[in-house]
């Protein structure tokens, strides 16, 4: 079955694989200015992030050698070990800062929610695909995907990861924006979920509705949850149009900026580049974007073109939640910048998808 | 190949893909605006922000919430602290700095740079307290240098303080800085507040703590404080009167001067605890200010423990003051009755081993009154076969013992009453029939804390146990009674009437005529009983306290209750490695807290002690 096709190599997607290594380069270099202490000698996390992005490759080399159409057969068999991780997590998950969201795997942490949002993707592409006609989805149809979306949100809001769970959510209305809900449908949705917001409003940790207070009224709690948006600001503010060099922003140097390395690295970058800099990575993002939608396009099957679509859509929906929460945008909640933030796990099922986007493309000749 | 399902893509699909694209793009094109409008449009704003951070947060430390004792006297409060901070970042030159600070404040610069390399991992722009608490002198040298110390400024913060020293500190307790693990587990700590590390402090930390406040500061180049931009008041703690009445209290300890060991005395009536003495007892002002690290291992290393709360941590045979709980066993359960006559002479051969009564010569024929007022061991080992040792356990137990009583402290320690079940499970082996005789007279295995005998002679007195506490209502600074006590009454004596009034009568007699004699009180009749307890076997013949090497003298115990017919106070005093039994050290001291007790009684008109006790009492 792995046969060695001419083809496949003729149409390999060199494009994407060259817009993938620019982010991860500028990437690498990002996490290796937001962690670098003052001796200047390259941090132990750059390291790990470095180790992580060959892992990565490798991982994304694996996930392009197998025909993605094996996923349309047992699509749900990911998305049974995802969930089952998850509850393991819960069980006998590492705590963190309050949060149970880790499972120790030898000097590593594995956060299974990064992995869970792949499975939830391929399950959903399954799962439309045999639905997906030229009409509207029907109710059932919208509302399977949703019952397949509520136990990973749950487990993962459980951890709590506020932000994981936001982008999911996003990424699964998207999916099935594309795949034929329609809009009637959503007000439909609107009209049910609205009532029960006051419910979960009260079920939000403290800090979870700190936080949207926040971006309502960033001054009302500055030494809180304020001081993360205000800081992001002034440190992509104060990058002006070229930027303090690289790792030349004081915000980030000076500690000012938490969650540098992670959520907020993309503060650091904009600090250090400017906005000619932070234009560029926006725009190797769109290209990297364009291409995704090229592969999802061209794929010859109805299952492909909605793999393909889940997967651009689940990694920018969080590019977008993530830059629009560090330039105070949106209301400031978790989430990682693909090829950006540092984090084994996020790295690794985000080059995964790219991995899984590549197979597709090759085999848009193969039948 | 696998036939693997396969479909065309339906044009629809195509067209909202692109519809997607298309939202995306514009997504991406707000991102971008917001972009341009950060870091062109507000940039020379924002970097003029970011160059000196001109933005500090500085945090208000909320004031904790004062400790009363019960007519409102102040246990614990806190005052207003000049602390030297120090921002290492504003400083032009650290070093120098720390120099010129050091000299000003009589501290070396390498002492001061200690100080800094301690603080670890904190984020830049954080203030360092460099020194606490600087006196007159200091704030004014300070003041006066200000503009060679760039970075260093005065900050006024609420510092702990407790006026009574030493006194009634393992109640009290004390703060500390919060640990690390303090922060992970509540969220709104923050490295260097203060939190409750024991007694009172740690128990209640959640009505002292207050809610921290905090300022948005606009500081200049050198860090000085230009204006305030936002402020978040800070919200005092909530006041905590005690059941404690410190005059009460100042006289146990007195009574019990410089030796190890505890008075209990609480009110019967619903167990409110009027005093606790622990002794040898430790400072704990020295934790309010920062302990230092040879400070703390003084007393950590003390050989006489005076971070032990005996009170409640202290776990003593209680000797003969547990023959009460003994001769109310055996009435009830009709082993004898009021005229049952044992002879006593000097001692009983059991097996192969010879159990000595106190009295060598012996106290003849007695009836279990005469037994109880002078304490005769005979009697008790004879009973005490006649009831076995589990039936003296579960009596034991209705009296509060082999428990924690639940008053509210740290590590409080249940004692042991032992029974067959006990020893099978603790010590693998089966219950030997001579080992209840030493169970009858409260030696052997039997331990307890005088906090339990003071809660145990308190239900002889009533009948009843009520959870003895400390607390008797939380306030917040403007006067609202968040939290009130209530009597929790926990157990009931389900005994004849008869058996009561029987042991009570014995009780009365210890003190009019018996070994109790020194506990003796004008116009008030005293109840109680003396106890004598062996820290280590020494045979046969005994030699007296003086001659003994201080740590195997034996623990002196008096438990007692007043006035006999209706109780107000009950007190369980113990002396460690006394020189002399219950009757000659123990007694006088509870004679002296009781004498106070009244004499407070009668100063006081009565009302002002009347209005504070509760409603259970006008029921009894």
């Amino acid at each position: 079955m792995l046969r060695i096709d001419r083809r496949l190599i003729a149409h390999f997607d060199w494009p994407l694989l060259l817009c993938v290594l620019v982010l991860l380069g500028a990437g690498l270099t990002t996490v290796l200015s937001a962690t670098h202490g003052p001796s200047h000698s390259a941090s132990p996390l750059a390291v790990r992030q470095l180790i992580f992005a060959l892992g990565g490759l490798a991982a994304m080399v694996a996930a392009l050698c197998f025909d993605y159409r094996w996923l349309e057969r047992y699509g749900y068999v990911p998305y049974a070990a995802a969930l089952l991780l998850l509850v393991l997590t819960a069980a006998i998950g590492t705590s963190g800062g309050g949060a149970r969201r880790w499972i120790p795997i030898g000097p590593f942490m594995l956060q299974p929610s990064e992995f869970a949002k792949l499975a939830l993707i391929v399950a959903l592409a399954r799962y439309l695909h045999r639905q997906t006609g030229e009409g509207p989805l029907s109710l059932r149809a919208v509302g399977v995907p949703l019952l397949l979306f509520a136990p990973v949100a749950l487990l993962i809001l459980k951890q709590p990861d506020l932000g994981t769970a936001v982008a999911i959510g996003l990424t699964v209305g998207v999916i099935l924006l594309i795949g034929g809900m329609q809009l009637r449908l959503v007000v439909l949705v609107a009209a049910i979920v609205g009532p029960a917001l006051p419910f979960v409003w009260t079920h939000l940790k403290p800090y979870q509705q700190r936080r949207v207070l926040t971006f309502i009224d960033p001054q009302a709690d500055p030494l809180g949850a304020g001081y993360h948006i205000i800081q992001s600001k002034i440190a992509i503010g104060s990058g002006l149009l070229h930027g303090k060099g690289f790792m030349q922003g004081t915000q980030n140097q000076l500690n000012f900026l938490p969650e540098q390395h992670t959520d907020f690295i993309f503060a650091v970058f904009a600090e250090e580049w400017g906005f000619l800099g932070s234009a560029a990575l926006l725009g190797a993002y769109v290209v990297l974007l364009l291409r995704c939608i090229v592969v999802a396009s061209r794929a010859r099957d109805a299952f492909g073109t909605l793999l393909a679509f889940g997967l651009s859509a689940g990694i920018f929906c969080q590019v977008f939640i993530n830059m629009a929460m560090a330039m105070g945008v949106l209301p400031v909640v978790g989430v990682t910048l693909p090829f950006f933030s540092y984090g084994g796990s996020s790295l690794l099922a985000t080059m995964i998808a790219i991995g899984l986007l590549m197979n597709i493309s090759m085999r848009r000749f193969t039948f | 190949m696998v036939p693997l399902a396969q479909r065309e893509v339906p044009a629809a699909l195509r067209r909202r893909v692109f519809v997607a694209l298309v939202a995306a793009l514009l997504g991406f094109g707000v991102l971008l605006a917001q972009l341009w409008n950060l870091q062109v449009l507000q940039g020379d704003e924002l970097r003029a922000s970011s160059d000196g951070n001109r933005i500090r947060l500085r945090r208000l430390q909320a004031t904790r919430g004062t400790v009363l004792d019960r007519h409102g006297k102040v246990l614990v409060d806190s005052r207003p602290s000049f602390d030297a901070v120090l921002v290492a970042e504003d400083t032009r030159d650290l070093e120098l700095t720390l120099e010129t600070l050091g000299q000003l404040l009589g501290q070396s610069t390498a002492e001061m740079r200690n100080l800094l390399s301690h603080t670890g991992a904190r984020p830049p722009f954080d203030e360092v307290i460099v020194k606490r608490d600087l006196n007159w002198d200091e704030v004014v040298a300070i003041e006066t240098h200000q503009l060679d110390l760039p970075g260093v400024s005065l900050q006024i913060t609420p510092r702990r303080q407790y006026p009574l020293g030493t006194e009634l500190a393992h109640v009290l307790g004390y703060v500390g800085e919060v640990s690390p693990e303090d922060i992970a587990a509540d969220p709104r700590y923050h490295l260097g507040d203060l939190v409750g590390k024991a007694g009172i402090e740690k128990h209640w930390e959640r009505y002292l703590r207050g809610v921290n406040g905090g300022q948005q500061i606009e500081v200049d180049a050198v860090g000085r404080k230009l204006k305030v931009l936002r402020e978040v008041e800070e919200e005092p703690g909530n006041a905590i009167t005690l059941t404690i009445d410190l005059d009460l209290q100042q006289a146990a300890s007195a009574a019990l001067g410089d030796r190890a060991g505890s008075i209990v005395a609480l009110d019967p009536t619903n167990g409110e605890i009027l005093a606790m003495v622990t002794s040898p007892s430790f400072d704990p002002n020295a934790f309010a200010r920062g302990i230092r690290r040879n400070e703390w291992r003084a007393l950590v290393g003390d050989q006489n423990r005076p971070l032990s709360n005996r009170s409640i941590q202290g776990q003593y045979p209680p000797g003969s003051t547990f023959k009460f709980v003994v001769a109310t066993a055996a009435l009830e359960e009709g082993v004898i009755n009021p005229f049952t006559r044992i002879r006593c002479g000097g001692g009983l051969q059991f097996g192969n081993h010879y159990f000595r009564c106190w009295k060598k010569r012996g106290h003849g024929s007695v009836n279990v009154h005469e037994a109880l007022v002078h304490s005769c061991d005979v009697f008790f080992y004879q009973v005490a076969q006649r009831l076995g040792v589990d039936v003296i356990a579960r009596y034991a137990r209705v009296f509060g013992l082999g428990a924690p009583t639940g008053i509210g402290l740290d590590h409080e320690q249940a004692g042991t009453i032992p029974d067959t079940a006990w020893k099978r499970k603790r010590l693998k082996q089966p219950w030997y029939a001579g080992e209840t005789l030493s169970v009858a007279i409260g030696q052997g295995y039997v331990t307890t804390t005088p906090l339990q005998m003071a809660t145990a002679i308190a239900t002889a007195a009533t009948g009843k146990q009520y959870r003895p506490h400390l607390v008797a209502r939380i306030e917040t600074p403007d006067g609202e009674t968040v939290h009130t006590e209530t009597p929790e009454l926990v157990g009931q004596l389900q005994v004849r009437e008869t058996t009561l009034r029987q042991v009570r009568d014995a009780l009365r007699d210890v003190v009019g005529k018996g070994t109790g004699k020194k506990a003796r009180l004008d116009g008030i009749e005293v109840a109680g009983k003396t106890g004598t307890s062996q820290v280590v076997a020494l045979g046969r013949q005994r030699p007296k306290a003086s001659q003994l090497p201080r740590q195997h003298r034996d623990h002196a115990w008096f438990v007692a209750y007043a006035p006999a017919d209706e109780p107000t106070i009950a007190v369980a005093a113990l002396v460690e490695h006394a020189d002399g039994g219950g009757g000659a050290v123990a007694a006088p001291i509870v004679r002296e807290v009781m004498a106070k007790f009244f004499e407070l009684q009668t100063t006081r008109q009565g009302h002002t002690y009347a209005q504070n006790r509760s409603t259970s009492h006008r029921a009894f």
